[in-house]
């Protein structure tokens, strides 16, 4: 769900569109240091497509509602947390150009939100599980999930902080933040079960891709059996 | 064919908005729409009138409707919220028919209503009459860093073909009696989303070793350099300035 125009005050607008710049600043700063160079660039943009795909499978809940990924931990822990600010970015600035999907005004705070909070936020929380649980690949689909498990209601609670400062109607924040924080956490409940799947999937076809598994993968050596006389 | 998700962002026409340089539209975009949200809340007729503006911007496109009103259904959600905000907003009530609501809600609530349907519209002007492939040209002449350009441009050129993976995939699931109804459909579902990163991260090597072999040196050439005319400038800027007028004139005279 995409933060409209007029929901936030115009100040409000600009000065999160101001911090989300400097966020999105530095992951290109970090992205072409230590993630992508030249040659990723192509893959990057395919990893943006595929986040913009994988939003718009449905998971069905029951009773005729389903619900969709965010996304944003699931392609931190895949890519690394430069390239997945990167890869959303550009995907909220498309939705909102060319699907209207989310205010142009309200761009900065959505990018605030999703690709720079609920990125970081989420890889954090993926590498304070990584650096606990044992060093397998195994454990990547765990810390993975814990991540998107805790970048929703963060990214939520952020939301509401916003709101407060520039928030259109008085609304009594206790009472928001309750209904924000224990709705997101369900849907942050959604989030890590499917990123725990597909992370799941992806490490047991290609683990050499997921970017949170490096360094713990097993090393493959080469042996030729000795010749028989 | 052509009932991807990229289908119909854009319909070809021969307005004047379909013309003026895509960069210009998007000046115009911002400008417009930030002048929009910064009317006060109060200034309601204010904002009807931007509103009409941009209502009137849109039909000077001459996009068919059926084209337009399905668009515009992404605001539902916040249609909703503006519903419920003044009941659940605080401060001094008023009398509205047979029930009683927040002052301060109701003033935000069609507000909320009146600049967000105003963006939607304005988006949606601009997406029509836009090709995805112009965005992207638009932002590489407004100096957006060459990554985001870069990872803009493959977004626009592939996300059919991805979408049309993703919709194989799903008739393949379907045609083996797949059924999507409850949670336990999620692990399926999960493998799938995971197969398409696979095949996605997939093409971008393969494309990567196919743009190399072509020369490629790192940025992404301009052919044809983007340049708008004052008279198209004043097109595009016409309703943002509108806006700018009224969004002072609203708060000089209270």
């Amino acid at each position: 769900m995409h933060v409209p125009d007029g929901f936030l005050d115009a100040p409000t607008s600009l000065g999160t569109a101001v911090v989300a710049g400097g966020g999105v600043a530095f992951a290109l700063v970090r992205a072409s240091r230590r993630e992508l160079d030249d040659r990723t660039a192509p893959l990057a943009g395919l990893v943006a497509v595929f986040v913009f795909a994988a939003q718009m499978v449905n998971f069905p809940v029951g009773a005729g509602t389903s619900g969709h990924l965010i996304g944003a931990a699931l392609a931190a822990a895949l890519v690394g947390p430069a390239t997945a600010t990167l890869c959303l970015t550009v995907v909220l600035a498309v939705q909102a150009f060319l699907f209207a999907d989310g205010g142009v005004t309200a761009l900065g705070t959505n990018l605030l939100l999703m690709s720079v909070l609920a990125v970081w936020v989420g890889y954090g929380v993926t590498r304070v599980f990584l650096a606990v649980l044992p060093r397998r690949p195994g454990s990547v689909p765990f810390a993975a999930a814990a991540g998107a498990l805790v970048s929703v209601p963060a990214a939520a609670l952020a939301f509401v902080g916003l709101y407060a400062l520039g928030g259109a109607a008085p609304i009594p924040l206790g009472a928001l933040v309750t209904a924000m924080g224990a709705w997101h956490v369900v849907i942050g409940v959604g989030e890590a079960a499917i990123t725990f799947l597909a992370v799941s999937s992806i490490i047991a076809a290609r683990p050499d891709l997921v970017h949170a598994a490096r360094g713990r993968l097993p090393v493959l050596e080469l042996r030729t059996p000795e010749p028989v006389a | 064919m052509g009932s991807g998700p990229g289908a119909h962002l854009h319909v070809e026409g021969t307005s004047r908005l379909h013309t003026v340089p895509a960069h210009a539209k998007l000046v115009g975009l911002l400008l417009f729409v930030l002048a929009v949200v910064s009317v006060p809340n109060e200034a309601a007729l204010v904002l009807a009138a931007l509103l009409a503006v941009a209502v009137a911007v849109l039909l000077s496109t001459r996009v068919a409707a059926r084209h337009l009103l399905p668009r515009l259904a992404v605001e539902t959600p916040f249609a909703v919220f503006a519903v419920v905000l003044p009941f659940v907003a605080v401060g001094p009530r008023v009398q509205l028919g047979p029930v009683s609501v927040s002052e301060a809600g109701l003033t935000a609530a069609v507000a909320l209503l009146l600049k967000g349907t105003t963006g939607v519209v304005a988006a949606v002007a601009f997406a029509v009459t836009t090709r995805p492939r112009d965005l992207v040209r638009a932002l590489q002449h407004l100096r957006v860093p060459d990554p985001l350009v870069l990872i803009a441009s493959f977004m626009v050129r592939y996300v059919d073909v991805i979408g049309g993976q993703l919709r194989r995939m799903r008739v393949a699931r379907a045609s083996r009696g797949f059924d999507a109804r409850s949670v336990r459909s999620w692990p399926v579902l999960a493998a799938g989303m995971g197969a398409l990163f696979i095949r996605s991260y997939e093409r971008g090597e393969r494309v990567h070793l196919a743009m190399v072999s072509r020369g490629w040196s790192g940025r992404l050439p301009v052919t044809s350099p983007l340049a708008a005319r004052p008279t198209e400038w004043l097109v595009v800027l016409g309703p943002a300035l509108a806006a700018v007028a009224a969004s002072v004139g609203a708060r000089m005279v209270p």
